[in-house]
């Protein structure tokens, strides 16, 4: 078993136009590097040197990653990452504006 | 129960088991039934004080027109309380909101602007402003950043909740203008040490969104996240099964964001039987499934219903 990583039509010119990719680590991190080998420059749109970028979301089993442990957060086979731009009423606006955990 | 009037009856609503979605003896689900409110949603509670503060405020005269942007739910709540207080009502709603909303409002009497459908709530929101900005005389409550809205709910949702439920150890609600969250989290964390606060976000498909620049969010003055435990996103797909499963497990008939809200709170539940923790999780079911009937969420398969709700607001 993999973790299912889901990628919106935004991004999907960094994964030959599929809609999930696969990738392993412990961590979100170690998952996002993963995935860097085989899809390169996907990383570099998630994550800058703050951690996760302002209006990227990533989400863990449905679950906000900023409110677990940002790039640290565990993760382990089975779980599902899905990837969402931050739009109108989206939450990356929401995790910028508010002054809840930070990634 | 006997009350003075309809107004009175807000609020005071059954907090029910739900045994069957429940994961074992320790790990409890029990559902908030908003739908019992005048209007059949929890938007009665904040409508109700909005006005009653709008009043204190002097802002309101016999005749006024209320105007708010609501994909719904609020704009019944308002037109009912405005129509038995002697105001008037203008609503700016996506034009993607179910045929039955457009009817009840028109029943109560308001005044119905459609902002476009691409642009979801936001859109609303700034067609409102706009209107606001053209009629000095119109009162905009704007639930989005009106204290009396998440106020509705540390005075009467969260005293109710403890109250029913004194051993609370989750509260899960959909996040619209967070007013439920913001008032029964604020007022739980004060009586309850260690209580989390969840939120369950509703994910819509890019019909919805649209190609809308990521820059453009909007986030409602009431939001605290610092009052949130965690936040989930839940998929049109994950909230119409919740909704089902509500209805074939439970009985409960249920609006579609009510299954946003079991979905997130099952994922709670799941989490405290891997820790071996006990949990009693309260969820709210902010109104019925009535006003959904037309989207066809009910009929069918899955997938149908989910094909049919593509590119419709369900929160």
């Amino acid at each position: 078993m993999a973790i299912e990583v889901r990628i919106p039509t935004i991004l999907r010119n960094y994964t030959d136009g599929a809609k999930s990719v696969e990738g392993s680590g412990a961590t979100l991190d170690e998952l996002l590097a993963d995935l860097e080998a085989r899809h390169g420059g996907l990383r570099g749109r998630l994550v800058d040197d703050a951690g996760l970028r302002r209006f990227v979301n990533v989400y863990l089993n449905d679950e906000d990653v900023r409110f677990l442990g940002g790039l640290q957060t565990p993760v382990s086979d089975g779980d599902t990452v899905t990837v969402l731009p931050a739009v109108a009423g989206g939450s990356g606006a929401w995790a910028a504006a508010g002054r809840g955990p930070a990634a | 129960m006997r009350y003075d009037s309809l107004l009175d009856s807000v609020g005071r609503t059954p907090l029910v088991g739900l045994p069957r979605l429940s994961p074992s003896r320790d790990v409890r689900l029990w559902a908030k039934l908003e739908d019992r409110n005048p209007t059949g949603s929890v938007k009665d509670r904040a409508a109700f004080f909005m006005v009653e503060q709008a009043e204190k405020d002097g802002l309101l005269a016999p005749g006024c027109m209320i105007l708010e942007p609501t994909s719904g739910n609020t704009g019944i709540s308002l037109a009912m309380v405005a129509k038995l207080r002697g105001y008037r009502m203008t609503c700016v709603m996506p034009e993607n909101t179910s045929s039955e909303r457009r009817q009840l409002l028109e029943m109560f009497g308001a005044q119905i602007i459609s902002s476009p459908a691409a642009g979801g709530s936001n859109e609303a929101v700034r067609v409102a402003r706009q209107l606001a900005a053209e009629h000095p005389d119109w009162v905009m409550l704007y639930q989005y950043g009106n204290e009396a809205n998440a106020r509705a709910h540390y005075e009467t949702t969260g005293p109710e909740l403890l109250a029913d439920l004194p051993g609370i150890t989750h509260f899960v609600a959909g996040l619209g203008t967070t007013g439920t969250l913001m008032g029964v989290g604020r007022f739980l964390r004060e009586h309850r040490p260690g209580v989390q606060i969840v939120a369950a976000e509703p994910r819509y498909g890019e019909l919805v969104y649209g190609l809308r620049n990521i820059d453009e969010g909007f986030v409602p003055e009431l939001y605290d996240a610092s009052v949130l435990s965690t936040r989930f996103s839940v998929a049109s797909t994950d909230a119409l099964r919740r909704t089902r499963e509500l209805l074939a497990a439970e009985g409960i008939f249920a609006g579609i964001s009510s299954g946003g809200a079991l979905h997130a709170a099952l994922a709670m539940a799941g989490k405290a039987v891997a820790a071996g923790q006990q949990a009693d999780i309260a969820l709210v079911i902010a109104d019925g499934g009535w006003k959904y009937l037309s989207t066809g969420a009910y009929g069918g398969t899955l997938s149908e219903a989910e094909a049919r709700l593509e590119g419709q607001l369900w929160a």
